[in-house]
């Protein structure tokens, strides 16, 4: 589960406030807004050097990354000036993770250029890139809990002498740095593991500046951070780039965005939708449009004429495990495919996990047709007709050196099996239609999974349940890492299985497919459900309004 | 192929999309040769090239053996003798290395299996326990070591204790409990019965042989005919896959430690048969020769894969080595060193085929994009 491409684990705390607003902080106008209606097939540049003096420190041109079936980055455009915040905006998969680690060195692009500080630049790996001055501070804290926070803020490069570490200095140094980030009284030797979230923060930052950074880029800092502890990032970051210092800011939350943003860039799908656009008075809808204005063209399958779906399969109450959701109800019918949009992090995941009984729910109950399951039991969900396809196909579904077929049977070999005795023949027959139906390629079922393309590995593990007596599909983001056209006949699978009438409870991070998919949705936020309604009668930017409303920036939980 | 099997089981039922699916109109895929299963690999793939590779390893060694005791092999019914020798001696650990090859496979590790042997072995031959007889002896040894397995069991799939501590602790305490009840003497068998299962012969073979034979096929079968063989690759190769497919993964570990348990009951009475006696140190080390030859044979120490015959080839290949010392009069101190480079040299073998994997496919990946 932390594996999540572009985690935004929104802070809990925050709950509450009214889902509905994504209002601009009243700032005064810098810069002329571009306001004009947005175009939204065209990327748009808006004119540079409006509210930012300082030289340009970054300039990625057409900057390209492929992975294995995903074309990651796809011509990215990016302009970074010494001493502003520049704000990276885009949806769950739009590439900001793939593009930070390809600034942080993890990544080298496969075309493109990347200008440091006006040369072409290559890092090779990370230290390479801190070398040059580029300093991240990824979501989940790259800390060392066990060692103290001058050993975290020069890990890897203590200063030494003779091969021995020179701790009064390096402790020294470290209470410079962390009177320079305005917190004088963290101790250089406690014990990283001792400090408040905040505080950790605040070491990473300490690490930054330890390397003599020029561009810190900061991916989701406040999701962990509460409420006023967001206000004194905030100040570290002001005091950073009146220092000189570039950075590169990363939220979902558009009132962050607009507080402390000098410029914002767009990204969509792997490519710039719109650059340098002046953070604090782009109208809304229009870095919404930016985000959401679809290159691909989704295919969805129609909807069945008559909407009359059976009877109720599922029914869950008042589900609610602490820290990842609270108080859910839903029922999904026989036929009927249900959606649940919501960011990572917003406990969608945790919670189709526990309506499977592969987490235990702390209060509440999943009935599957009438029938109450019992809590943490997968073996009883799978009896009562479940099935999952997971998250992360590879290291929650998959057995990747085995064969294609063995794979499909995997939750079914034991009802082929006589005395215990697999039928292998049988296996191979059955995983054999199962491919067929479902075009999967190559059709050769005894060919690893490993082989197989990501759209193909879903289909396997999609296909796995289609064997069974399976009367409720859980599909937790089934098109992550499936190409287009793999997609459109995912999407036609399920909607045939609904038409078998068999449930789908369906998780996805990507709005247009659960509003394109899905019969009825349910917008989840912070473990919540905060709006049910036909998907008919919703529309995408109302659903990424509900999704990111930023109830941090607004004030007190209700 | 797919015509003539049931297709039409209420499991179906709620099966396949209705508009699919699409008739192939080459037949293709119906068209292809049945799949080919080795009895050597099972059906699972890659063992085939890995067993062919220790049979060669295995022929290396006998050239070794003809080259440095030309005498010896010209001689047939020495050569006849000598490959009995061999299998004899494989004949006990590979009883056990049959369930470590399980508990590996299915993702754990058994360092208590010699010293399960040890105290199943007392067990069986104190007074008491003998005053019932052959049939009293070989059931207590069985059970004990499938009690002491089902504790191992239970301490790491319900205890949730790491494998490695678990046995490690159950190693010490089995040796302790074997020590207390044989007050560390060694306790003589005195049943006939016990006694003469090591030197009876069958046919000109071992009675030993038979029964590593026996426990290698049945074990063979465990793992690649049964739903119990499929579970343990699941659970080994993916614990949360196999969970979320519904597969009770804490069962099956339990179950994968008791296997373990009960093959070392039966190394316990070969073992005293061959002795006849038993004592608190027997079996010494066997933990490790069992580890070393399911590796060798090609079991991924991190759960998933492996195969029953690698395994045995691993033991044969063993006391080949062992045997080849014997007879050139050798040293063992310096036999163990050639081991130790032997499972060195196997686990570089295994990292190689991998890291050449991996790297074949960076480059595929590198030359596709540019």
């Amino acid at each position: 589960m932390t594996q999540h491409e572009d985690g935004a684990v929104p802070g809990r705390r925050g709950a509450g406030g009214a889902g509905q607003g994504m209002r601009a902080v009243p700032e005064p106008p810098a810069a002329p807004a571009d306001s004009k209606e947005a175009d939204v097939t065209k990327p748009l540049v808006a004119a540079p050097a409006d509210t930012v003096a300082g030289e340009v420190v970054l300039r990625l041109t057409d900057v390209v990354k492929t992975f294995p079936g995903v074309r990651a980055l796809d011509g990215v455009q990016l302009e970074v000036r010494a001493g502003e915040v520049h704000c990276l905006l885009g949806q769950n998969g739009a590439g900001k993770s793939t593009l930070i680690k390809v600034l942080a060195g993890v990544h080298r692009p496969d075309s493109g250029e990347v200008e440091w500080r006006g040369e072409p630049a290559s890092f090779a790996n990370p230290q390479a890139a801190m070398r040059a001055g580029i300093a991240t501070i990824y979501q989940e804290l790259d800390l060392v809990e066990d060692l103290s926070v001058a050993e975290n803020a020069f890990l890897g490069h203590e200063p030494r002498r003779l091969g021995f570490v020179r701790r009064g200095h390096m402790a020294r140094r470290t209470r410079q740095i962390l009177a320079r980030l305005g917190h004088p009284e963290i101790p250089p030797g406690r014990l990283v593991r001792h400090l408040p979230a905040a505080g950790k923060q605040i070491v990473s930052m300490a690490r930054a500046l330890s390397h003599e950074a020029r561009l810190i880029i900061m991916d989701e800092p406040s999701a962990v951070l509460a409420h006023d502890e967001v206000g004194n990032l905030f100040r570290i970051i002001r005091e950073l780039t009146a220092q000189g210092i570039a950075v590169i800011y990363i939220s979902h939350r558009l009132e962050e965005i607009r507080e402390i943003g000098d410029r914002v860039t767009v990204l969509k799908d792997g490519r710039t939708t719109a650059a340098n656009l002046p953070a604090r008075d782009t109208p809304t809808n229009d870095l919404v449009a930016r985000m959401t204005g679809r290159t691909i063209e989704y295919v969805f399958p129609e909807r069945p004429a008559d909407e009359t779906a059976g009877a109720e399969l599922l029914r869950v109450d008042g589900l609610t495990r602490s820290g990842e959701f609270a108080d859910v109800s839903l029922a999904v019918r026989a036929g009927e495919i249900v959606g649940i949009a919501g960011l990572v992090g917003s406990g969608r995941s945790e919670l189709l996990e526990t309506i499977y009984g592969a987490r235990r729910a702390h209060a509440g109950t999943v009935r599957m047709g009438g029938r109450t399951l019992r809590p943490g039991s997968v073996g009883a969900a799978v009896r009562a007709g479940m099935g999952m396809a997971p998250e992360e196909r590879k290291s929650q579904a998959l057995l990747l050196g085995e064969p294609i077929y063995r794979n499909v049977t995997l939750a079914t070999f034991g009802r082929y099996a006589r005395l215990g005795f697999t039928d292998a023949r049988r296996e191979r027959a059955e995983a054999e239609q199962i491919a067929d139906s479902l075009e999967l390629r190559p059709r050769d079922v005894r060919r690893p999974v490993r082989t197989l393309s990501g759209g193909n590995q879903q289909k396997v593990v999609v296909g796995r349940w289609l064997l069974g007596d399976t009367r409720l599909l859980l599909l937790d983001e089934p098109t992550r890492g499936v190409d287009v056209g793999a997609r459109a006949e995912l999407y036609q699978v399920i909607r045939a299985l609904a038409a078998r009438g068999v449930g789908v409870l369906l998780v996805s991070s990507e709005v247009p497919e659960v509003l394109g998919l899905a019969d009825r949705v349910l917008v989840m936020r912070e473990g919540r459900v905060v709006r049910e309604a036909p998907a008919g009668e919703i529309d995408e930017n109302t659903v990424l309004d509900l999704v990111m409303a930023g109830s941090l920036m607004e004030g007190a939980p209700a | 192929m797919t015509e003539t099997t049931p297709t039409a089981t209420p499991e179906r039922a709620a099966g396949l999309p209705a508009q699919s699916p699409p008739v192939d109109p080459a037949g293709t895929a119906k068209s292809e040769p049945p799949a080919r299963l080795s009895w050597w690999r099972g059906d699972g793939g890659e063992g085939a090239r890995r067993n062919l590779g220790l049979l060669a390893t295995l022929l290396v060694l006998v050239v070794i053996g003809i080259l440095t005791r030309p005498d010896l092999y010209g001689n047939a019914s020495w050569v006849w003798g000598n490959t009995l020798t061999i299998l004899k001696l494989a004949s006990v650990v590979g009883v056990v290395t049959v369930g470590m090859t399980f508990v590996i496979i299915g993702g754990g590790i058994d360092l208590s299996v010699g010293a399960i042997v040890a105290l199943a072995g007392v067990w069986s031959t104190t007074l008491a326990t003998q005053s019932y007889g052959a049939g009293g002896m070989i059931f207590s040894a069985l059970t004990v070591g499938l009690a002491v397995g089902l504790v191992n069991g239970l301490l790491i799939s319900y205890g949730r204790l790491v494998p490695f501590i678990a046995t490690l602790a159950m190693m010490v305490a089995a040796r302790g409990l074997a020590a207390e009840i044989s007050d560390k003497q060694t306790q003589v068998s005195n049943d006939t019965f016990i006694n003469g299962i090591a030197s009876t012969n069958v046919l000109g073979i071992p009675l030993l042989v038979y029964i590593l034979a026996a426990v290698v096929v049945a074990g063979w079968v465990l793992l690649n005919r049964t739903t119990f063989g499929r579970r343990t690759v699941a659970v080994g190769g993916n614990p949360e896959a196999a969970r979320l497919a519904g597969i009770n993964v804490r069962r099956h570990t339990l179950l994968l430690y008791a296997l373990s348990g009960l093959c070392c009951g039966i190394a316990a009475v070969m073992l005293t048969s061959q002795a006849t006696s038993a004592q608190a140190a027997m079996a010494n080390l066997y933990e490790l020769d069992a580890i070393a030859a399911a590796i060798i044979g090609g079991t991924l120490l991190s759960g998933g894969r492996g195969t029953i015959v690698g395994s045995l080839l691993g033991v044969i290949i063993f006391s080949t080595i062992t045997n080849l010392f014997a007879i050139n009069g050798l040293s063992t101190e310096a036999q163990n060193m050639v081991k130790g480079g032997i499972i060195v040299a196997a686990v570089l073998v295994q990292q190689v085929q991998f890291g050449s994997l991996t790297q074949f496919l960076r480059r595929n990946r590198a030359t596709s994009t540019t």
